[in-house]
């Protein structure tokens, strides 16, 4: 009996594996002939149609203007929590907003993980004419800090070499002179935040206008290291509390 | 002698005018003399169908400000007359429901009034939660008293004289507000009358899907026959099912798979429409989706509305729209507009590309976006942003030509038009 089933089946399959294949060449001679139906490919790449229309299909942005930020390889805890943050309000920018309003959690995790795997040379965005003097004072800001005003130095969170930190804390180098002007700005004039405490408002704020054209603009004209990604997980000690890195408004 | 007369009416109808328009006060009923005992008010089997009841209703979407805490309100409702923030419905003492009783509660559900008497604005859609049962009402009392209370301090509407001054609702009432619970029409079956008491009441479709005159009343208006959304800008179709109606050619699996996931064979939810199927009508049990089949099946047939006639040459706007299509909608949508089953909606024949207005159109070519998240659709497919890419003429070229083609033959939409809704605020 159980030999009888078992070649039964066998012969079953056989047959499906026909009748498939028959399918399928009706199928694609189908679609070679008229294709009324467009065919779609079940990929996430697919599905997210309404990110790559102005991220790029690999997330590289439009490095050209800064204006649709770079995604490729930034940390994918820095990317979904960049999505909540837009569905919670504390980003603040109408299209994004609209788009990801009924994403789920799970869904923002995959498309931020697909972005943060992309590897997309980096390419040179426009440079704003600055002097000797303001690129030695971002020099000094990104490596130092300015202890007087209690500013800390980019380089304590943001990684050695500005690649960022896994996975929470994006890199600064190969971004755009405008767009990080444009965010340090937009932390100032709370149009993006972050759970509290927010440190990255509290260091904006204590950053003047030049010491922000001078951050984003010795920034943006660094070299490139040779390896872009970012750091491995704990490997820096940020100087103040941050509700993103885990730190709780009012604790220790 | 004259201007005694005179002196006399005018005081008279100021006095009438007084009487008729003062506040109908009263003292609220404080829960320690509420009838609806506490031991129910605790019943885990109560609270259970509150819940469920409150996901009907979609309470959560008003009652929730954008990042803030679940049904703590501070979500603020633009209406054509002003703001008006969502007051707090957890049972927080000082500034939510904590000292509500059961009658509050009713009187404000089925009469549109606050605890002390006072119009509650019909943003407050109780003209449809008018026709909720008392009983579903304290299930829903008893859910939102079990939730952990929130303190959110109310804020002010910041609406426009005349609006501001809440006496004057009692007009509008008169005019436009029939308070009474759903009664049943014994001459249909049970699930139709289950559905056009979900659809009528909790449900309140009405409230979008319906015209509004220009004080935002529904009054004379055909129900559930479309309507553009004040304030919000979108355009909430027609429901009929039957000829000529807005889910013409719609079958009672198309409803209930668009309401559970948020997609079906002839449409897909966006807009408004994507955050209704997202927090409540994908969570509703299939015999309530299959009951509002039931009933939108037996809405009547709408006027045809013959074929607009464009005064204007439309070859030119059609062929430039054409051209835009084939490269940047044919892809998904097919060239036949027929979409792709289970991934792509279909145009033609779409009652949210055939609307009166085009806003729809407009705006989801222009803003793009996903389907809702839902549990039969976890990982939707989306649509690009167009807004970046296509100019005025191109958005209002491709509108026209898709609601100009295949069976479609809704008016032509001008550049404008387009301009009007670029720069819309999103809700």
């Amino acid at each position: 009996m159980k030999t009888l089933s078992a070649k039964w089946s066998q012969a079953g399959r056989a047959w499906g594996a026909c009748l498939a294949l028959i399918l399928m060449t009706h199928a694609g001679l189908g679609r070679a002939q008229d294709a009324p139906h467009p065919v779609i490919p079940d990929t996430l790449q697919q599905r997210i149609a309404a990110c790559t229309a102005c991220h790029g299909a690999h997330g590289e942005g439009t490095p050209e203007s800064g204006f649709f930020p770079r995604l490729a390889g930034k940390p994918a805890g820095y990317l979904a929590r960049q999505l909540k943050d837009f569905q919670l309000g504390l980003r603040k920018y109408g299209p994004m907003e609209y788009t990801v309003r009924q994403l789920s959690p799970e869904y923002m995790h995959e498309i931020a993980e697909y972005f943060a795997a992309q590897e997309v040379p980096y390419s040179p965005s426009p440079l704003p004419r600055v002097t000797a003097q303001t690129q030695a004072r971002g020099e000094t800001l990104v490596m130092h800090g300015d202890p007087s005003r209690q500013i800390p130095a980019c380089q304590s969170c943001h990684g050695s070499q500005l690649t960022g930190v896994q996975p929470d804390i994006p890199g600064l180098v190969g971004l755009p002179y405008d767009y990080l002007s444009s965010q340090l700005g937009s932390w100032r004039t709370k149009t993006r935040a972050m759970a509290a405490p927010d440190c990255m408002a509290e260091i904006a704020n204590r950053l003047s206008d030049s010491d922000i054209t001078a951050v984003s603009a010795w920034l943006a004209s660094r070299e490139l290291p040779a390896d872009m990604h970012a750091q491995a997980p704990g490997t820096v000690t940020p100087p103040l509390r941050c509700g993103v890195l885990g730190d709780k408004e009012g604790g220790v | 002698m004259k201007r005694l007369a005179i002196i006399v009416v005018v005081v008279l109808l100021l006095a009438g005018g007084w009487w008729w328009f003062r506040r109908d006060a009263q003292p609220p009923v404080s829960p320690s003399t509420s009838k609806a005992d506490a031991v129910s008010l605790k019943d885990p089997a109560l609270v259970a169908k509150g819940e469920y009841l409150t996901t009907v209703g979609d309470c959560a979407s008003c009652h929730t400000a954008q990042g803030g805490e679940r049904y703590a309100g501070g979500r603020v409702l633009p209406t054509p007359f002003g703001n008006i923030p969502s007051p707090n419905i957890t049972p927080d003492h000082a500034t939510g429901l904590g000292d509500w009783s059961f009658e509050d509660f009713w009187q404000a559900l089925h009469s549109g009034k606050g605890r002390h008497g006072e119009f509650l604005y019909p943003v407050f859609s109780y003209t449809s939660y008018t026709k909720v049962s008392r009983d579903d009402a304290l299930a829903m009392f008893t859910y939102l008293q079990s939730l952990a209370p929130v303190h959110a301090p109310a804020q002010q509407p910041t609406l426009e004289f005349p609006y501001s001054v809440r006496s004057g609702l009692k007009a509008w009432r008169a005019l436009y507000f029939h308070e009474g619970e759903y009664q049943r029409d014994a001459s249909k079956p049970d699930a139709w009358n289950r559905g056009a008491y979900l659809v009528q009441g909790l449900g309140h479709c009405n409230e979008c899907h319906a015209p509004r005159d220009s004080l935002g009343g529904q009054e004379g208006k055909a129900s559930l026959a479309g309507g553009q959304i004040p304030a919000q800008n979108w355009y909430a179709p027609d429901l009929s099912m039957q000829a000529n109606g807005g889910l013409a050619g719609w079958s009672e699996q198309d409803i209930v798979d668009l309401l559970k996931t948020g997609q079906s064979a002839r449409g897909t939810a966006f807009g408004p429409m994507a955050d209704v199927v997202a927090q409540s009508t994908q969570h509703l049990h299939d015999d309530d989706l299959r009951a509002i089949a039931t009933y939108l099946q037996s809405l009547p047939p709408r006027p045809a509305t013959k074929p607009e006639e464009s005064l204007l040459d439309t070859h030119a706007i059609m062929a430039q729209g054409a051209k835009v299509y084939e490269q940047r909608c044919a892809d998904c949508h097919g060239k036949d507009g027929n979409g792709v089953a289970g991934v792509y909606p279909p145009l033609n024949g779409n009652s949210s590309v055939n609307e009166p207005t085009a806003i729809n159109a407009m705006r989801v070519v222009l803003l793009g976006g996903f389907a809702p998240v839902t549990q039969g659709n976890p990982r939707p497919y989306s649509m690009p942003p167009f807004a970046q890419q296509l100019s005025d003429a191109d958005v209002a070229a491709v509108v026209t030509y898709i609601r100009r083609s295949w069976t479609n033959s809704a008016s032509v939409v001008m550049e404008r038009d387009v301009s009007k809704y670029r720069h819309t605020p999103i809700d």
